[in-house]
């Protein structure tokens, strides 16, 4: 077998072992718990609100939109708080020091952080369909969309995680270059409220970046389609959702390999050395 | 020194299987800085070679360019017959690095880990050297085996840096690489690493570089010990061969009529005759101290700081006339 293949397929089990041991910690089950609560809490206080002009319930329209930023959520920040982590304490230096190790490590991280998806979205999803009526709205043929525009969704937000997590100088700054940007963006995305409610650049701004578009690819899956109304231009504009999530899946696999690469050269033992005296070094 | 071929050495041809490292006029600079200004270095293949030098000499930037893992200002660099900044994954697979471990892997059990890094090694098996190693005989090795299916994050430091070195080695490398093995180790623990660096060398013909500043730990283990001061080598050689060379004098000390007396001399031998002859039984309590490898250091050391290299390594050359 080619060394490549070989290392594609020691990364598959990386990803999974990194899975498994994720799942049985304890630390990764209260986020996940956490979230799913935190979540199923909002929709419930909220379960008999109705949505303006419409007989939908907050939920309904809600919970779509909600999936979709937990999605760009934990697949931009999770990659960025892993790779900036792994960076510092050697774990990338590691795999380096292994032939094709490198190639192991990305696919295990790329492997990870999908499959991680899957525990956070049942959390959801399942006390949703046990508590709300009507969630799904388009029967096979909506779930169908979900598989499409979680996976396309998937290859345009991971990119700018892994981008993120390779520039940012320590593990501490990934709160500002990755947490406010998303919180930003999760504000005016049309989660909460709809975006024609802001001001006109403010809805520029946010149809710019994947995070709407995955919400509303999410809520064209779940919702029915007199819901569309709701929505820009009265339509689910599934071909835009395409077009811009396909564009940042393109612009991602074109730069990311060249900045993984970049940052994984500069890779040293002195560097993580460096990283270990700073971190034990709270203030300066 | 062991020189015998390997003859599972993938892809060396006879001409370069023996030189294992091959280092010319390398120069080093970090901003105005200049660390390494000029080092020559060339390394044949089997035995354990010794960095040694003061904090800031540059042995940590010297290992990491032989490494592959740093880039350099100047001069020539060959490891097993590549450019390390540019060798291929199969060259990767040819060296070992122990790396200073921190917090990596948390979640991991070493058995796990272990089997996961040395999985990519075995690709590059062949007959004569079969990757990874078995991981319960390493896990034995490095005396991890009842540890082998706890969390790496419940380790102590010395438990770690002991799955550093077996990472280190999982590949079964032709040339590995150490920095500062055992720092953090116990008496005990130390003493297991020197066998361990023993029966590589001798049973896998493993070629060892590695970094301390213990100098009892260089004099146990190193075939050839390198001193690196002010960006050069300032001396090369066996310990005893250092020890005569550098601090070329002897001390002896003795007592008569009940006073104690000191004397530095290039010939002990010839001087204890002399006084034996001269004052017969009056001398008691004889004592001969050859200089130490760490006499040897700290001469070269202060000598470097007090004039330059220049001095020191003039010095050496001087005395390995």
């Amino acid at each position: 077998m080619k060394p490549t293949t070989h290392a594609i397929r020691m990364g598959v089990r990386r990803g999974w072992t990194e899975f498994v041991q994720s799942v049985r910690s304890t630390q990764d089950q209260g986020f996940y718990i956490f979230t799913g609560l935190a979540v199923l809490g909002y929709l419930i206080i909220r379960r008999n609100t109705e949505v303006e002009g419409t007989d939908l319930l907050i939920p309904t329209v809600a919970m779509p939109s909600i999936i979709g930023g937990l999605v760009t959520f934990g697949v931009v920040i999770g990659p960025a708080y892993a790779l900036a982590m792994e960076r510092e304490d050697g774990t990338l230096l590691r795999l380096k020091a292994a032939p094709h190790g490198l190639t192991g490590y990305f696919t295990g991280q790329l492997l990870f952080h999908s499959i991680s998806l899957l525990p956070q979205l049942l959390i959801i999803l399942i006390p949703s369909f046990l508590i709300f009526d009507d969630v799904m709205s388009n029967g096979a043929s909506g779930w169908v969309t979900v598989v499409w525009v979680l996976v396309l969704g998937l290859l345009a937000t991971m990119p700018i995680g892994m981008v993120i997590g390779s520039l940012v100088p320590n593990a501490q700054k990934v709160g500002t270059w990755g947490m406010l940007p998303i919180m930003v963006l999760a504000g005016i995305s049309g989660i909460f409220y709809p975006i024609q409610q802001l001001w006109g650049w403010v809805q520029v701004i946010a149809q710019i970046f994947p995070m709407y578009w995955l919400g509303l690819g999410m809520r064209s899956a779940f919702l029915p389609d007199s819901a569309a109304m709701l929505e820009v231009g009265e339509s689910w504009r599934t071909g835009w959702t395409i077009l811009v999530l396909g564009a940042w899946a393109v612009v991602g696999i074109l730069v990311t390999p060249v900045v993984l690469r970049r940052m994984a050269r500069r890779q040293t033992g002195s560097q993580v050395e460096a990283a270990r005296e700073t971190a034990a070094q709270w203030i300066r | 020194m062991q020189t015998n071929d390997q003859p599972g050495s993938a892809g060396a041809t006879s001409a370069d299987t023996d030189v294992v490292i091959e280092v010319h006029d390398l120069h080093m600079r970090y901003g105005t800085k200049d660390v390494l200004t000029g080092v020559d270095l060339e390394v044949h293949r089997g035995g354990v070679m010794c960095l040694l030098g003061p904090n800031g000499a540059g042995k940590t930037t010297t290992i990491e360019i032989l490494e592959g893992f740093r880039s350099r200002t100047s001069g020539e660099v060959r490891v097993l017959g590549a450019d390390p900044l540019h060798a291929s994954e199969d060259w990767r697979a040819r060296t070992g690095v122990v790396l200073q471990s921190w917090r990596d892997h948390p979640r991991w059990t070493p058995r796990r880990l272990l089997t996961h890094l040395g999985g990519f090694y075995q690709p590059y098996s062949t007959p004569e050297r079969t990757r990874p190693y078995d991981v319960d005989l390493l896990l034995d090795t490095v005396g991890l085996t009842e540890l082998a299916d706890q969390k790496i994050a419940t380790m102590s430091g010395g438990q770690r840096r002991r799955l550093d070195v077996a990472v280190g080695i999982v590949g079964r490398p032709e040339l590995l690489f150490l920095d500062e093995p055992t720092a953090g180790f116990d008496p005990h623990a130390r003493r297991e690493f020197h066998h361990l660096v023993h029966r590589l060398s001798d049973l896998e013909n493993t070629t060892i570089m590695l970094t301390t500043h213990d100098l009892d730990e260089a004099e146990k283990l190193a075939d050839r010990i390198l001193i690196l001061a002010g960006g050069r080598f300032v001396a090369d050689g066996s310990a005893e061969q250092l020890a005569r060379q550098v601090a070329g004098e002897s001390e002896v000390k003795w007592s008569r009529d009940g006073e104690r007396f000191v004397h530095s001399t290039a010939d002990a031998t010839a001087f204890v005759r002399q006084l034996l002859t001269q004052y017969g039984e009056d001398v008691t309590d004889l004592e001969v101290h050859r200089a130490s490898l760490e006499d040897t250091y700290m001469t070269l050391v202060q000598q470097h700081e007090a004039g330059g290299t220049g001095a020191a390594a003039r010095l050496f050359e001087e005395a390995a006339r």
